[in-house]
């Protein structure tokens, strides 16, 4: 089964992100196939590669860039979103690429199922 | 449908429009701070206890045993799942509504 | 980087966009609206949904100028001319529906008349059923 997955909040401040994770991670194990995870509204903070989380916590702008790597995960940042909260190319982590929200309808469109986590 | 619902009772009205706004019969997963709502002897309590009556209840187990809960204090026929268990979810139930 | 390509030919889906917080304290009203019109160009079905305090974007009269931020209340007029246009043009087969949920209206002493837009009012009973039928659920 194809899930889509849409991410609505940063790394630090709401669980969201961490939930998404381990459900993607997890829906990965089982086999089924996440093409897209978009990134919405503060949840383009995970994409900031400038983050410094502290050295004894997960870091998830890193996690998500590394099972993108590994599972071959299309990141996509909104790029409107992004761009009121300082996300761009300048300071994009490995793993993410800027798009249009069309993005996100695309992937409600074509995925089986389409999983927000959000505050 | 998958309902989650990833709010306490206590803090916002997720779960109470979430009951409002779902058809008898569908799924509702609590997740997150939604956790709360399933623990047994709360003056929250009542909610889930009368939804499990009409409708499946699930509650994620890693969030209750992060919050210093265990499953002994999770409400009767409420079932506890991973996160395995939230993709099987989501795959049986239909599209995801999640109530934030 | 992997860029993934869906193959959405001719697919058509419901869309239910979830509106349940008051405008300005958060910005999810403002980010939910830019998504709903975003659908528009993909011609998917949407229901636009506004229950308990996402009822207080619909209400007439937003005025801004005292707390500095952009009144996004002029979308909606958008988003009734893309309504109006799918309605009255048979070559677009795309559904809109702007729902106000019928119980959190009344708890909150509005009526009807107190909206920017025409809209739908749906007791919560039957609005389970139509947000149960649609395929993604989008909110803030």
């Amino acid at each position: 089964m194809k899930f889509g997955i849409l991410i609505n909040e940063g790394p630090f401040t709401h669980q969201a992100s961490d939930t998404a994770y381990h459900f993607t991670k997890a829906a990965l194990e089982k086999g089924h196939d996440v093409p897209r995870v978009f990134f919405y509204y503060d949840g383009v903070n995970n994409a900031n590669k400038l983050s410094e989380p502290q050295a004894d916590d997960r870091n998830l702008v890193k996690l998500w860039g590394d099972l993108a790597a590994e599972k071959n995960v299309d990141l996509v940042v909104c790029v409107a979103a992004g761009m009121r909260r300082g996300i761009k190319d300048e300071n994009l982590a490995d793993g993410f690429r800027i798009s249009g929200l069309g993005q996100l309808v695309e992937a409600g469109m074509g995925c089986d199922r389409l999983m927000m986590f959000g505050d | 449908m998958l309902h989650t619902v990833n709010k306490s009772p206590f803090e916002r009205n997720s779960l109470d429009t979430c009951l409002r706004l779902s058809k008898e019969g569908s799924a509702i997963l609590l997740i997150e701070d939604g956790v709360i709502a399933a623990i047994k002897g709360t003056a929250e309590s009542s909610k889930i206890e009368g939804a499990v009556a009409n409708r499946p209840v699930y509650v994620l187990g890693p969030d209750v045993k992060a919050r210093g809960l265990t499953e002994d204090q999770v409400i009767d026929g409420v079932k506890v799942v991973d996160y395995d268990g939230f993709v099987d979810l989501a795959e049986e139930h239909g599209a995801h509504n999640a109530w934030l | 980087m992997a860029e993934y390509e869906f193959d959405t030919e001719g697919v058509k889906k419901t869309f239910t966009f979830m509106n349940r917080k008051a405008p300005y304290g958060t910005v999810y009203a403002l980010e939910v609206l830019e998504t709903v019109l975003i659908s528009a160009a993909f011609e998917q079905h949407a229901n636009i949904v506004f229950a308990d305090d996402g009822v207080y974007q619909l209400k007439a009269g937003h005025d801004t100028a005292d707390i500095g931020m952009k009144n996004f209340s002029p979308t909606f007029g958008i988003i009734e001319m893309e309504k109006e246009d799918a309605d009255e043009d048979e070559d677009i087969d795309m559904n809109w529906r702007i729902i106000v949920e019928k119980e959190s209206m009344e708890a909150r002493g509005l009526t009807e008349d107190d909206f920017k837009v025409d809209v739908e009012v749906i007791a919560a009973a039957e609005l389970a059923d139509i947000i149960d039928a649609s395929d993604c659920v989008i909110g803030g």
